[in-house]
């Protein structure tokens, strides 16, 4: 694909409506994930169309777009938690520091404690708070002894800001918290492995107001560290957390850009319809 | 008189007391046009009839057919001749009021027919004639009379629909009784059988002795004849052999479960869960003559040849094959649960970096436990009250042994064994019997609350 500048005249904006180029700057500065012409199949049809996107280090990428726009699809691609799904096919190239991640030689599971995933629902697993979180370093063996994980245990919960919630009640269930808590709990889970970048799927979906604000303000946080792809159907949330944002429609990627100019100043007609309210 | 002409004529008067319901209640408000103004559908009103008409009757006929007999039999008895049944015992008796029933009824007799006995069976003849049409008259006029009250009931403000909806609920509850009830009287049975064996053998020696041996003298002199009623024998065979089954069944069970949820394509499971699912329906029967045939030969063929002695029917033989039986309760069981654990677990693991076999080692099973260990224990209670396997495969002698090469005997093949045959049901030997039915009835009754509390417990464990 061309690489679309941001610029672009207005004959052109009229014909880019059926048109899959993508406008804007799909690239970053310092890119940690690359994706050129990805295209995703789920058996015959094809849910994602030659999408070129960049998460770059220390930013928030937010991909937004209608339901069934395939943004959850794309996300999923990023750490091939697609190939659990039956008749998935991935093409086009996804690096990671310059590491195809679809070759065939590369194994997918240590990719993933790399690429960590946070879910739309909060999934806790049916343990105690704290084998929530040491369950990642158990298994890739990050400590060496009790010491170390009980530190890397308040370390990943502290960074997730529920350490002072949960410091005297590690030993309880993980499923016995609140929403809010469960998600978070579900962050620090995924900071215990230390990924290089974290994929957050509607994270905030089924929580309440309050606790939405809590975890919005840990993605902002985390990204001193982390490089964090979110999907979400909030625009504000988008506009709120991320520094870039793609949009999605029906598999294509449309318009990608900083954010703040894809909330005042779409390019695309199909961009600003979706986020003036028009459709969605 | 058939029994089976009434029913056939009741259900025609329900069918007519059912159109005629529909009829009285669309008239009431004034035909179809105003069908509004009835207070349920008319469909009610008919089958709120047809259930007045066929209730009733059919109770009192069921009564009158339970009672029918046991009062002209009596009425017969009574116009008996005294002399004839003078100093007569109470199994003569019933042996002339057969009679007199047979010859009522064109059957072969057993003595020579006396006159007495052929005017007693007029009699008899002649009663149940007039019963049989008093009962016909009776019911048929309680169905007429059901069907008249449903008839003066019906109007536009009766609530058919919520009294017709009450009447089925009550017939529900009736049915489910049945089953309760139906337990109840087992259980009750066991239990005063039991007692009365406890009244002939104290329970210490039956829970504590070590000798099983149940018979009883017939004459004083007899040798060898002292019983010996020390159920541990039993238990620790039945324990042994159901440890074997179990040590078989559930390392099978779960890893094929295991396999067939997570590792199976659609095609694989779809094939090997109703084939494994099919071991379960095999009779024990088969099992059994496999165990005694093929797998107890094979056993002592093994054994001969590494040196050891193994009785040609042995604990292992019966367990093995116990084992294969009761793969399908534990293998289906923890599939189920399995497969309930939610996709987000695994999810959320792979997410994390784990490999399959440490997603399911570390929160799948983890997770799915409870199910499986209630699975299991049903599957326990299954191997222990497991009988024919054992009668054909572990052999009668009660051994207390902890050699499973050595033959056995389980309380369930005891109480085989104690209760076929001729008895006399009020000895020792066969009252034994209930008390080990009522044993093992505890014990798997046990297994069964806690193994459906864990799975309880489960289930409430993700919502």
């Amino acid at each position: 694909m061309e690489k679309a500048t941001g610029a672009i005249s207005a004959a052109e904006l009229a014909n880019s409506q059926h048109s899959r180029e993508t406008v804007g700057d799909f690239t970053a500065v310092d890119p940690r994930m690359t994706c050129r012409e990805v295209d995703v199949w789920y058996g015959s049809k094809q849910a994602i169309k030659g999408v070129s996107l960049d998460i770059g280090k220390n930013e928030v990428v937010s991909m937004i777009g209608p339901s069934g726009c395939g943004k959850s699809t794309f996300l999923r691609c990023l750490n091939r938690m697609n190939d659990t799904i039956d008749g998935c096919r991935v093409t086009g190239s996804i690096q990671l520091d310059g590491q195809e991640i679809y070759d065939k030689g590369l194994d997918p599971v240590p990719l993933r404690a790399r690429v960590g995933m946070v879910f739309q629902k909060p999934n806790p697993f049916p343990k105690s708070i704290y084998e929530n979180v040491a369950y990642g370093p158990r298994i890739h063996g990050l400590t060496n002894n009790k010491a170390e994980l009980d530190a890397l245990v308040e370390d990943s919960l502290k960074k997730a800001g529920l350490w002072n919630e949960v410091k005297d009640r590690l030993d309880q269930p993980g499923t016995g918290l609140s929403g809010g808590q469960q998600q978070r709990l579900c962050i620090a889970r995924t900071i215990a492995v230390s990924p290089e970048v974290i994929l957050m799927d509607e994270p905030c979906s089924a929580l309440d107001p309050i606790a939405t604000a809590i975890v919005e303000e840990l993605i902002d946080e985390l990204r001193q560290n982390y490089s964090i792809a979110i999907v979400t159907h909030s625009m504000q949330q988008a506009a709120r957390v991320s520094q870039r944002t793609a949009y999605f429609h029906l598999g294509d990627l449309i318009e990608v850009g900083e954010t703040n100019h894809i909330f005042t100043n779409p390019q695309h007609k199909l961009t600003e319809d979706y986020i003036t309210g028009r459709f969605g | 008189m058939y029994a089976w002409i009434l029913i056939l004529t009741l259900l025609a008067v329900m069918a007519v007391a059912y159109q005629l319901g529909i009829k009285r209640a669309v008239s009431s408000v004034g035909g179809l046009t105003q069908i509004n103004a009835l207070h349920s559908l008319p469909s009610y009103y008919g089958l709120y009839a047809a259930l007045w008409a066929g209730i009733p009757a059919l109770l009192l006929m069921g009564l009158w057919v339970g009672f029918q007999d046991q009062i002209v039999t009596s009425l017969v008895t009574a116009h008996l001749s005294p002399d004839m049944l003078e100093g007569q015992s109470a199994g003569r008796i019933d042996l002339i009021l057969n009679d007199i029933k047979n010859l009522a009824t064109g059957n072969i007799v057993s003595a020579t027919v006396t006159p007495e006995v052929q005017a007693a069976a007029d009699q008899y003849a002649r009663l149940e004639l007039i019963a049989t049409w008093s009962m016909w008259l009776a019911v048929l006029a309680v169905a007429l009379g059901g069907m008249a009250y449903a008839w003066r009931r019906t109007g536009p403000q009766m609530r058919a629909r919520n009294r017709v909806e009450s009447i089925f609920l009550a017939i529900m509850i009736v049915f489910s009784s049945i089953a309760i009830l139906t337990t109840l009287g087992i259980i009750l049975s066991v239990l005063f059988e039991s007692l009365r064996f406890f009244e002939l053998v104290s329970p210490v020696e039956f829970f504590l002795g070590t000798k099983w041996s149940p018979q009883i003298a017939l004459r004083a002199d007899q040798v060898g004849a002292t019983g010996a009623f020390g159920a541990i024998p039993l238990f620790t065979g039945t324990l042994m052999v159901s440890l074997i089954a179990m040590l078989v069944a559930v390392p099978i069970g779960l890893m094929s479960a295991i396999y067939l949820s997570e590792y199976a394509s659609r095609s694989v499971r779809a094939v090997a869960k109703p084939v494994i699912e099919v071991l379960a329906g095999i009779p024990t029967v088969v099992y059994g003559f496999f165990a005694a045939l093929t797998v107890a030969p094979v056993i002592r063929d093994l054994g001969a040849s590494i040196g050891l002695e193994v009785a040609s029917e042995s604990a292992l033989a019966a367990g093995l094959v116990m084992g294969i039986m009761i793969i399908p309760f534990v293998s289906s069981l923890s599939d189920d649960v399995i497969n309930a654990v939610p996709q987000s677990m695994r999810d959320g693991s792979y997410a994390l970096g784990a490999t399959q076999s440490e997603t399911i080692r570390r929160v799948i099973v983890p997770a799915a436990l409870p199910g499986i260990v209630g699975g299991i224990l049903l599957a326990v209670s299954r191997a222990i009250g497991e009988t024919m396997i054992v009668v054909m495969a572990a052999g009668m002698s009660a051994n207390l042994t902890a050699n499973p090469l050595d033959s056995v005997t389980t309380v369930t093949v005891q109480i085989v064994t104690l209760l076929t045959g001729d008895q006399e049901f009020d000895s020792a030997k066969t009252l034994a019997a209930f008390a080990l039915g009522l044993t093992l009835f505890l014990v798997t009754l046990t297994l069964n609350i806690v193994a459906l509390s864990i799975v309880r417990k489960y289930r409430e464990q993700y919502e």
